[in-house]
């Protein structure tokens, strides 16, 4: 995909067109060879989205016998039902729910409050907390897994906690996993942010009278609802996506979240890939639509931490 | 006057020790997240490298082996070199491709052309897909048979094997990790751009500076901050790769990145934990090694604020 990209920038950009503009209007030169080379761009970028979506709305017998990249005789919403109903996506959707909106709130919520404590009052150590949350999200998850998954299986939940009656193979595990890991993140992001607001609120609150969690529930947090907003965003998408923790930690295939039991689909449907082309197409669909729906948000989530860095 | 009075005032509440009620609201709502950052993070991550000195099948007693395991993984184990080469491929493709690339889409669309909320809107797309779903769609673009690539070559007699083909699959898999990486560089380049202050570009206009000279003597050093973090996250994120990789043949035949196989070491059916734990530990290492760059940097910038 990319290599095209390239081959595209490289003929495009010198853009002989921008030259021949160059006497007549020095300001614009090149506007129009930029806008050939973006418009390639972006339908390359777009172009395997959009396949997956021409495939799934064509039938199996027709693609295999033309390819994916032929012309369509018949179009039909056949392969989503089939993908919804046979293979209980509806349930999956739901694994995810269960895990993701109690991780995102939690990790909000944890971090929301290392970051006000570090960036916002003086406690002895802030910096050393900061590196310790922020140096834990970087680490790659392969080096967690083994432990995490010795040490789930013997912690024991009860039957109304966990039907596997341990915290392997339970929802809990996952979340845990994922606020564990993402608390870091959100930490790093929001200490960044709590640093540019203004310390006389805070001070003027303080000789108030407020205590710790006047200061951080009532003054700050109200002041961070752009940034938490942003980071509700980006970490939706993130445990949503996420195909790790939910593979090792959860063995009932049933437990699974939207995006590993993308892995289940494939096995099952292993010869028609326009059908799982519908499924890869409908899992994808919610990341895209909050995308597209908070998109400011979204930027602002995976910006916040840098450029203030 | 009075402002000032108050902000000593203030000063004067923020040093006043805290109350009994602070203490505890600091005590649960920091030892929460702390004890959970242990137990989930560095404590796995520091039994990872204990378990690295054993030879744990993850049933039986655990046995102390010494160095046994890297001895085994240097020298006998046959996916560890090609691994390392990979995961050093991956490095260098985003880094030298992908980045650079996020970086000039970034230029090109501030310097503010038509549409181009737009173009941003596209090219950050891939960003929020899966990587599974990634792995999937490559399938679907560079399948052998009726792969969208191969049907556009025209080679039906004799088709290229994109993801079979164990000299070829790997630069497959760069590329479409690649199209999610270019973008989230683009972000942060594009955010790192508006933050620059025009003035200094005016000042190097006047004196006669290009635009090239611009961009790579005033513009680019002054993303100082950007480019750590874009870096960060490059290595970070081809020391991570695996979920694409796993998608399309579970890392195998010339797919074999180090967390791959750490992955098949403790959950594949041999169960070899210590020995799955002495890659993840070699992996650890070299990720320590940036993060800390990271986090030394990141710590002048506070001291400097």
């Amino acid at each position: 995909m990319t290599a095209d990209i390239r081959a595209t920038a490289r003929t495009t950009e010198p853009a002989p067109p921008a030259r021949e503009f160059r006497p007549a209007r020095p300001p614009r030169r090149g506007r129009f060879g930029v806008h050939i080379f973006l418009s390639a761009v972006s339908l390359l970028f777009l172009a395997p989205l959009l396949l997956a979506v021409y495939a799934s709305l064509r039938p199996y017998e027709e693609t295999a016998q033309h390819g994916y990249f032929s012309f369509p005789k018949k179009l039909s919403f056949d392969y989503y039902r089939e993908a919804y109903t046979e293979s209980g996506m509806g349930k999956y959707f739901m694994n995810t729910l269960i895990i993701a909106v109690p991780a995102v709130i939690i990790t909000l919520f944890l971090a929301a409050f290392v970051a006000f404590a570090v960036a916002r009052i003086n406690i002895r150590g802030s910096l050393a907390l900061l590196m310790f949350f922020t140096a834990g999200n970087l680490l790659p998850p392969q080096v967690l897994v083994t432990p995490l998954y010795v040490l789930f299986l013997k912690i024991d939940l009860p039957w109304w906690m966990s039907d596997s009656m341990s915290l392997y193979d339970s929802y809990w595990a996952v979340i845990l996993v994922n606020i564990g890991f993402q608390v870091g993140f959100c930490v790093f992001v929001l200490a960044n942010f709590m640093r540019t607001l203004p310390k006389e609120i805070l001070e003027a609150a303080i000789v108030d009278g407020a205590g710790v969690w006047t200061q951080f529930w009532r003054i700050t947090l109200p002041l961070c609802r752009p940034a938490i907003a942003a980071l509700a965003t980006l970490e939706f998408t993130w445990i949503y996506n996420d195909f790790l923790w939910a593979l090792i930690f959860i063995s009932n295939p049933d437990k699974l979240p939207i995006t590993s039991s993308l892995n289940n689909l494939r096995g099952q449907f292993f010869t028609d890939y326009n059908l799982l082309a519908a499924g890869s197409v409908l899992v994808a669909l919610p990341t895209i639509l909050v995308f597209l729906l908070l998109q400011r948000h979204f930027i602002a989530g995976l910006t916040l931490g840098s450029s203030k860095g | 006057m009075p402002q000032k009075t108050a902000r000593r005032a203030g000063r004067r509440a923020t040093a006043r020790r805290f109350t009994r009620r602070d203490i505890a609201v600091l005590g649960v709502l920091l030892g929460i997240p702390v004890l959970l950052d242990i137990v989930i993070v560095w404590g796995p991550a520091l039994a990872s490298v204990g378990l690295s000195f054993t030879s744990w099948d993850g049933i039986g007693d655990i046995h102390w082996v010494g160095g046994d395991n890297y001895e085994n993984l240097v020298e006998d184990y046959p996916a560890f070199w090609p691994a390392v080469r990979h995961n050093l491929l991956w490095i260098a493709f985003l880094g030298l491709v992908a980045t650079p690339f996020g970086l000039f889409l970034a230029v090109l669309i501030d310097r503010g052309v038509r549409f181009s909320r737009f173009y941003q809107s596209v090219l950050y797309m891939p960003v929020v897909l899966s990587l599974a779903v990634v792995g999937f769609m490559a399938q679907l673009l560079l399948g052998t048979d009726q792969g969208v690539v191969n049907t556009i070559l025209d080679n039906r007699n004799d088709p290229v094997d994109w993801l079979g083909d164990s000299s070829i699959n790997l630069w497959m898999m760069m590329l479409a990790a690649s199209w999610r990486h270019t973008g989230y560089v683009m972000i942060l380049y594009l955010a790192g751009l508006k933050s620059v202050d025009p003035a200094l570009k005016e000042a190097a206009a006047i004196d006669g500076a290009n635009e090239r000279q611009t961009f790579f003597r005033v513009t680019l050093p002054t993303l100082r901050p950007v480019n750590v973090i874009v870096g960060v996250i490059t290595v970070i994120e081809a020391l991570r790769a695996f979920d694409i990789v796993y998608a399309v043949n579970k890392g195998r035949n010339g797919l074999e990145l180090l967390s791959v196989l750490i992955t098949d070491n403790i959950i594949g059916e041999a169960s070899r934990i210590g020995f799955g734990s002495a890659i993840a530990v070699f992996l650890l290492a070299v990720s320590l090694g940036f993060i800390v760059t990271f986090l030394v940097q990141e710590l002048r910038g506070a001291r400097e604020k």
